[in-house]
């Protein structure tokens, strides 16, 4: 399994998400420049949070066109794997592999605490091993993740299993007070219509220490393992 | 076209007092030219040798504090501390203040604070891993506070979350003195590898001297002469003179630094920040003991017709001046071209020991580095006692009329915003970031884990202005002891810090007394702690209409965990666990929360301090954290036992633990409940390690007292006659809740 991980200029997750994937659990990890014009050899492209170029002019909107971009939409229309985590998560939508779009946060303030998440979808790869209903824990870290999309696509998402996590209590009950960001139907994430896309808010790569206070994260990708020899 | 520029205006008496310097200073900077300066020199001068740039009210004073010790690899005198923390690493940290920038515009003063701090650490050859912040405002029932507050806050985390350095702590208090003045301290730690570090030193005559980063404009000039004045009604028009920052561009700035450094072309680099350009060319010449010289047609602009003056002055962000060895060009070019940014080769090191300043063909300034960065007249300024102290000290405090109900008072005590949990501001910073945050924010301390080391790192930010206001001697040495404890507590061992100095108009002699003797303080404690002092800064003038701030220290203390599994925090785990105090308690309300609080004096002695009892009480807390005994550990700080007490039982989030217990001895309640007595720590066991504890504490010659038990739904303590008691839930409310009502803060 060799995982490719995008650096944008003002992307910093693509250390943790190197360091979780290639450290704590063993697999090959590469970094890619945004410049770099291919993205042959890799099992699955991660696109990791910060602020690509800036967040300028709203989050992930200048990061669409940066070189490498063309590269990740035929990979992922070929049935390549993608996960983009907060910032890779604007920046699915903002290229258009996944729909809707992310918000300012309700509160109109950043938000970095813990949050619990219901898997909702077992649709793509990355939860295929999970039981729908399980809870999982996890920390988000973002000023823009209220998740927003229209009417008809939020019920063509719902029908479609597309839901792949929602913020929910504790217990997995939805609770207005347990959704950070003022995200429609409470979504934390959100696959694309094969499957192979995933776009969520929360960070998995920091939940997979019990020293840092989760290993939940790890989860998603533990069921890759299943799923693609070598 | 570049329009023409217009000719210099004369040097007359009226320009260099308005460029805030005195009679002798002007004579002094005659004697070193041996003639008259230039209007570009008077500008160059008078922001070297400002407060800010030169330190010359405080640097006779700041001599007296220790800052050697076996772990040190860098004292002051460069961009900041360093400190071996083992398994050949180094710990890069220092702590700056951006207070008048602050007040002006609040989210870009504290926004580029941020900035600046961050490129003294990546300057140093590390790379940034957290930030913390120390800040101060006027009471939050003032609309102007409640702004002020936003703003800072906003800005921090403006700049912090999209640079890529995390805020993992740091603390903030109110008092009316702040109103006008508010203070915002950053701390930035870094880590480098401890053979691999970088100074600000320009060597080897020839060798290029390169600009990178951002273009420069007009913004914060005199950003530097600025922090050393004192305010009045017009301070805001000068909101211009605050910079305005760009963290992505800082972002692009670290990266493309720390690629540039591993090169191994890199002879010196040091950020542009006060003073800019002008302080970033003399201070590197000075430190490497060579000259060099400028060519001001070269440097990158983002606006026209800038004059010499205001490219020398200008305090525009996201800049560095590198020195690399003949040849190297190429490779700086390539480097930043990929991060998108400016690399102008805009001078020469020049062994003659000048910074010649060039505009096209004609010498616009020539001036001994030397002078510039260390020829700044150092003062011993008039220092004397206030006569309105005695009178507070010796405040009557032996009859207080009791609250109604103690458990009320403690609810209170826990949500006045200077107790109340600042889960409100801390989420609004990214504090997770690059998987180090162990602790998180709340605790104690914040422990971090440092990746390549079996231990990690601890630390926290005080400093009580109150105890200083009330006595400085006392309460600088608080100020570190406190600092020194809160690592303890996190299962650390002190090992160095850093310092902000925060202090009214140095020209006032009460103000200058009260600096001495918060330094004395403070370095007292630090040889009784082992604790050196490795750098930081300070910030005088803080006054606006002739109303200084409380005399603040900030203490930011660096402790060293050996084993990350020693990481400990201040809630109790568990019910049937037995809660010890560690240390003594008397009686002693002067300066306390309780009074400021629940009675509006903000009087009396504050608590001593035994330097020797300290010591051993932190000895004997990091000795129990080591040997596993410790389930949780507490300083008790404002608002004395009870409150230390009740945040033991009430964690950030989840279920609070409910405590029952007593002190025994025969203080009167409000001194066992609320007093604020120094060197105590509440620590909780499992029942069956009570008597290990209790042999360790003896060990160490150490009071050792037990207080009670965790559990139950009730909160419950007994001291003097009298007895405290609330619903654990109903208390945890009053924390959680506190801050947020007071700052007016929406809850989602």
């Amino acid at each position: 399994m060799r995982f490719g991980i995008l650096v944008f200029p003002g992307s910093w997750s693509h250390q943790d998400f190197q360091y979780m994937l290639g450290d704590v659990m063993g697999f090959e990890a590469q970094v890619v420049w945004h410049k770099a014009t291919g993205v042959e050899g890799f099992d699955c492209l991660i696109l990791p949070g910060g602020f690509a170029h800036g967040d300028y002019l709203r989050a992930g909107a200048i990061a669409r066109f940066s070189p490498v971009m063309p590269a990740v939409i035929r990979f992922a229309e070929r049935g390549g794997l993608v996960l983009g985590s907060c910032n890779g998560f604007q920046i699915l939508c903002e290229a258009g592999l996944l729909p809707g779009a992310l918000l300012r946060n309700a509160s109109l303030q950043y938000r970095c605490q813990w949050v619990h998440l219901r898997v909702e979808s077992t649709a793509t790869p990355f939860t295929a091993a999970l039981a729908p209903g399980r809870i999982l824990r996890m920390p988000i870290s973002h000023g823009e993740g209220r998740y927003h999309a229209d009417a008809e696509t939020l019920r063509r998402l719902g029908g479609e299993g597309r839901v792949i996590f929602r913020y929910c209590a504790p217990d997995g009950t939805q609770a207005p007070e347990a959704n950070p960001n003022g995200s429609a139907e409470h979504i934390a994430g959100i696959c694309n219509a094969q499957g192979n896309v995933l776009g969520l808010m929360p960070h998995p790569e920091r939940a997979a220490e019990g020293l840092l206070g989760s290993e939940d994260g790890r989860l998603l990708f533990d069921a890759l393992l299943a799923r693609v020899p070598g | 076209m570049p329009r023409t520029l217009p000719a210099e205006p004369r040097v007359s008496p009226e320009v260099v007092a308005a460029h805030g310097l005195t009679e002798e200073e002007y004579a002094a900077v005659r004697a070193i030219l041996q003639r008259e300066p230039t209007y570009t020199e008077l500008g160059i001068f008078s922001v070297m040798w400002s407060e800010h740039c030169s330190y010359k009210s405080s640097r006779v004073h700041l001599k007296t504090l220790p800052t050697a010790g076996p772990r040190i690899l860098q004292g002051p005198g460069e961009n900041a501390g360093v400190v071996d923390i083992g398994a050949g690493l180094a710990a890069v940290f220092k702590i700056e203040s951006h207070n008048h920038p602050s007040f002006i515009e609040p989210t870009q003063g504290a926004a580029t604070g941020v900035g600046g701090i961050i490129r003294d650490i990546f300057t140093m050859g590390a790379r940034p891993i957290c930030l913390l912040d120390s800040l101060r405002f006027g009471p939050l029932t003032q609309g102007k506070s409640r702004y002020l507050l936003g703003g800072v806050v906003a800005g921090i985390a403006g700049y912090g979350n999209a640079v890529g350095v995390p805020t993992v702590g740091g603390e903030v208090a109110f008092s009316e003195s702040y109103a006008q003045n508010p203070l915002v301290n950053v701390l930035c730690l870094g880590i480098a590898a401890a053979d691999r570090l970088f100074t600000a030193r320009a060597g080897g005559r020839g060798n290029p001297v390169i600009y990178v980063g951002a273009k420069t404009g007009r913004d914060g000039i005199h950003g530097a002469t600025m922090a050393s004045e004192t305010f009045d009604e017009t301070s805001e028009e000068r909101r211009p003179t605050v910079q305005v920052g760009d963290p992505f561009r800082e972002k692009l700035l670290i990266e493309a630094c720390l690629e540039l450094m591993a090169t191994g072309e890199v002879v010196g680099i040091q950020d542009m920040g006060a003073a800019g350009l002008t302080c970033s060319s003399c201070e590197m010449a000075s430190r490497g003991g060579t000259g060099i010289e400028l060519d001001l047609t070269r440097v990158p602009r983002r606006e026209e017709g800038m004059s010499p003056y205001e490219v020398m002055l200008s305090e525009s962000q996201e800049r560095m001046l590198v020195v690399v060895r003949r040849g190297a060009e190429e490779t700086v070019r390539a480097i930043f071209g990929k991060w998108d940014l400016d690399a102008a080769v805009v001078g020469t090191v020049t062994d003659d020991g000048m910074l010649r300043v060039l505009d096209g063909g004609s010498v616009v300034a020539e001036i001994p580095a030397n002078a510039l960065a260390e020829g700044a007249p150092a003062y011993r300024r008039p220092a004397v006692r206030p006569a309105w102290l005695d009178a507070l000290q010796e405040a009557d405090l032996s009859t207080l009329p009791p609250p109604g109900d103690w458990g009320e008072a403690l609810a209170a005590l826990l949500a006045s915003p200077a107790i109340a949990c600042k889960r409100d501001i801390w989420r609004q910073y990214d504090h997770m970031l690059y998987l180090n945050t162990v602790v998180l924010p709340g605790s104690d301390a914040v422990v971090l884990r440092v990746k390549g080391h079996p231990g990690g790192l601890a630390l926290s930010t005080d400093g009580n202005g109150r105890y200083c206001f009330l006595d400085p001697y006392v309460g600088g040495m608080i100020a570190v002891a406190e600092a020194a404890r809160n690592v303890t507590c996190g299962g650390a061992e002190p090992v160095a810090l850093t310092n902000c100095l925060n202090f009214g108009d140095p020209t006032r002699p009460e103000v200058m007394w009260q600096f001495a003797e918060v330094v004395r303080g403070m370095g007292d404690a630090c040889r009784a702690l082992g604790t050196p002092v490795t750098g930081g800064n300070v910030s005088l003038y803080n006054e606006t209409l002739g109303r200084p701030i409380f005399p603040t220290p900030i203490v930011g203390m660096l402790g060293l965990l050996e084993d990350i599994r020693h990481a400990t925090t201040q809630w109790f785990k568990g019910a049937g666990d037995l809660v010890y105090l560690l240390g003594e308690t008397r009686d002693e309300l002067g300066g306390s929360e309780y009074l400021k609080r629940l009675h509006g004096r903000e009087e009396g002695r504050p608590p001593a301090l035994d330097l020797a009892r300290e010591r051993a009480v932190q000895e004997a807390c990091r000795a129990a954290i080591r040997s596993g005994l410790v389930r949780s550990a507490h300083d008790t700080s404002e608002g004395g036992l009870a409150v230390a007490l009740a945040e033991c039982c009430i964690p950030v989030e989840g279920e609070p633990i409910g405590f029952s217990g007593s002190l025994p001895g025969a203080l009167r309640p409000e001194a066992a409940f609320f007093g604020e007595s120094q060197s105590r720590i509440v620590v909780s066991v499992r029942p069956r390690q009570g008597p290990a504890l209790e042999a360790l504490a003896r060990r160490h010659g150490v009071p050792c007292t037990l207080l009670g038990t965790t559990g139950g739904p009730t909160f419950t303590l007994t001291a003097g006659g009298a007895t405290l008691r609330a619903p654990v839930e109903a208390l945890a409310e009053a924390w959680r809740g506190g801050f947020a009502a007071a700052a007016s803060w929406g809850a989602p």
